[in-house]
């Protein structure tokens, strides 16, 4: 009996029982289908990390205090290291060859109010640097003044939301604010930029870095964000970076990050959640296997007299086994075939709806999804089709 | 050539062991027409089963045609069923969805017959039976005798050299019934070994040879013309009711 002579014999016998082969074979592609999104989901969501990056340039370093001793620990942690300091942004601005801006980064929580209005916001502080290491459009007066960076004058720059909320009805520019316990002058506002990483850029302030230091009492800089010039090799700067760090530092006390290296990390996170979420869908599939056990149980005791007439004619206990497991791979297979398409016609939908989320499910999991169907409708076919090659001939045909 | 030496068959029922054959010998030559007889259970099916390999004896030797068969695993015993045996049961066993042709064709298909050859191998088959304008009928669209008629199609396709019909014409009416025996005696006229359970005397009358079985043992033997009376063919089973009772 050839592969096809078992599946021909199976078709009839599902064709035979239309209702039942056509609802067991929805719920596993209801499975495929559910692997198949939640696949196309994380790609979206993956390349949608990876567009964030991209957005900030790929020119980019980040210095931060402290050393990543492990992959996986934040930078910060762990070690007691030197402080990062403006002096030590100034060398890497002076010293470092290809480096076009470098910015000294200060980041923390407190209140800005005007009047009786007051908000909580995230202050930065920076310095007219910034704008060349990240661009961005100011809507009204100038960003931070350039100069001495250790002078610190006391200035701010608002967000566009936050300055149409402080001043609702009169221009920011030249009006005073106070942050924390500090007056300072209002000099600019800057264009709505959107969210950056979980900071509301509309909402946030900048002031001179040294004010910052003062502001929050510290003593080391966040971070030192630096952008290479153009042509200029990412991977040197970072090197020459390195040296100059450690020669003032006298110990590798600091992490630098490239947003490759961060997207690769985040990318690697986003991939990991998607595929437990559609790891978890594919438990649906082991439930869906259950329903075509489930059938194929019925189609084993409805048809008991067929098979014991099958063995009279003959047929070998493997061949038995054959035309059944034919029957559930044939529903597995359709199952499963079905899942791919309307799960393809999902991820298509979706990219119609949000677009910016909209992804491609990716080869290997329609590959692993059908593999996966076809596995499950073999395993849970196996029990039922061996139940039919130890039926006792005899008894299964006095059975009508 | 059928070679029963000692056959038993026990079947266990909870603690007490049953017996539908206890100690069967007998011997049929190849090209025999033979009829077993016997009340309701008496053991006529599960011996006619044992002969045809779908029972296993429980003890006892079984050579067919000069092969021990008794002690043979799942794989052989279906290698005989296809090779040696051709079934035919009272109730036709058809498989309701496959046409008439198809059914014939089912032996074929575990056989390994190639593809090509089944479908005129099965129509010829079907043209023997007098059934060739049948073949694209379902088995609900046949008549009871056509059915049976299918089913000896079916169960000679691979030409068996025995051929065990079970009560072949136990549903079937008169005129189907002779049809369908004429049709077994023309298979058996052209050598091939035909076992026949009935109860019919009518039927019984036509074999060679009749074997009247009784609480799984042989308990007479005669030949199929000297048979008259149902009294007869069942022999001692037809005594009067006290003798049965005790």
């Amino acid at each position: 009996m050839s592969a096809l002579d078992a599946l021909r014999l199976a078709a009839t016998a599902l064709l035979g029982r239309r209702w039942r082969s056509v609802l067991s074979l929805v719920g596993l592609s209801i499975g495929v289908t559910a692997v198949v999104l939640l696949t196309a989901l994380g790609a979206g969501a993956q390349d949608f990390v990876e567009r964030q990056f991209r957005s900030l340039g790929t020119d980019v370093l980040a210095i931060v205090p402290g050393k990543v001793e492990t992959s996986g620990a934040l930078p910060g942690f762990g070690g007691v290291p030197n402080d990062l300091t403006l002096a030590d942004a100034a060398a890497l601005r002076d010293r470092v060859a290809g480096v076009r801006s470098a910015a000294p980064l200060v980041i923390g929580n407190d209140t800005v109010a005007s009047g009786a209005r007051s908000r909580q916001v995230v202050v930065i502080g920076a310095t007219a640097e910034y704008r060349g290491v990240r661009e961005f459009e100011l809507r009204a007066g100038t960003f931070l003044p350039e100069g001495e960076w250790a002078r610190g004058k006391p200035v701010v720059v608002l967000g566009s939301k936050l300055a149409r909320e402080l001043f609702p009805d009169r221009a920011a520019v030249g009006a005073r604010v106070r942050v924390g316990a500090w007056r300072l002058r209002v000099v600019g506002t800057i264009a709505s930029q959107g969210v950056h990483f979980g900071i509301d850029m509309d909402q946030v302030v900048f002031v001179p870095t040294s004010m910052a230091l003062r502001m929050f009492d510290r003593s080391s800089l966040n971070r030192v964000a630096l952008r290479v010039l153009p042509g200029a090799d990412a991977d040197r700067v970072s090197d020459a970076v390195t040296e100059l760090l450690v020669e003032r530092h006298s110990e590798e006390d600091f992490t630098i990050t490239t947003p490759d290296a961060i997207m690769e990390t985040t990318g690697r996170i986003v991939g990991m959640l998607s595929l437990a979420v559609a790891g978890i869908a594919a438990i649906s599939m082991v439930v869906a296997g259950i329903g075509i056990m489930n059938v194929m149980l019925v189609s084993v005791s409805e048809r008991t007299a067929e098979i014991g007439l099958l063995k009279a004619v003959g047929a070998a206990p493997r061949q038995i086994l054959g035309v059944f497991l034919a029957e559930a791979l044939a529903l597995s297979f359709a199952g499963g075939a079905i899942g791919i398409g309307a799960g393809l016609l999902g991820a298509r939908v979706l990219a119609a709806l949000y677009p910016a989320i909209a992804g491609d499910p990716p080869a290997w999991a329609l590959a692993a999804s059908f593999a996966l169907a076809l596995f499950v409708g073999t395993l849970f076919g196996v029990l039922p089709a061996r139940r039919a090659v130890q039926l006792d001939p005899v008894a299964a045909l006095a059975k009508r | 050539m059928i070679e029963l030496v000692d056959v038993w068959r026990t079947y266990d029922v909870g603690a007490e062991k049953l017996h539908a054959l206890a100690g069967v010998q007998e011997t049929i030559d190849t090209g025999e027409h033979v009829a077993i007889m016997g009340p309701s259970g008496s053991g006529k099916s599960t011996l006619l089963n044992v002969i045809g390999c779908l029972d296993r004896p429980t003890a006892g030797s079984y050579r067919l045609n000069g092969r021990e068969v008794a002690g043979l695993g799942e794989d052989e015993l279906a290698r005989v069923r296809r090779e040696e045996i051709g079934y035919v049961f009272q109730s036709h066993h058809l498989v309701e969805r496959l046409d008439a042709v198809a059914n014939v064709e089912l032996p074929m298909t575990f056989a390994g017959v190639a593809r090509s050859e089944r479908r005129p191998r099965a129509m010829e088959a079907l043209i023997e039976v007098r059934l060739q304008d049948r073949a694209s009928h379902r088995p609900s669209e046949l008549s009871g005798g056509q059915r049976q008629r299918v089913a000896i199609a079916r169960a000679t396709i691979l030409r068996p050299r025995v051929l065990l019909a079970d009560e072949p014409t136990g549903n079937l009416d008169r005129t189907s019934g002779e049809q369908v025996l004429d049709l077994l005696g023309g298979l058996n006229a052209g050598g091939i070994t035909l076992l026949v359970v009935t109860h019919d005397v009518e039927v019984a009358r036509r074999a060679q040879r009749v074997l009247i079985l009784e609480d799984g043992r042989i308990v007479h033997r005669c030949a199929g013309r000297d048979l008259t009376s149902l009294a007869d063919a069942l022999g001692s089973a037809a005594r009067a009711p006290a003798d049965l009772s005790g």
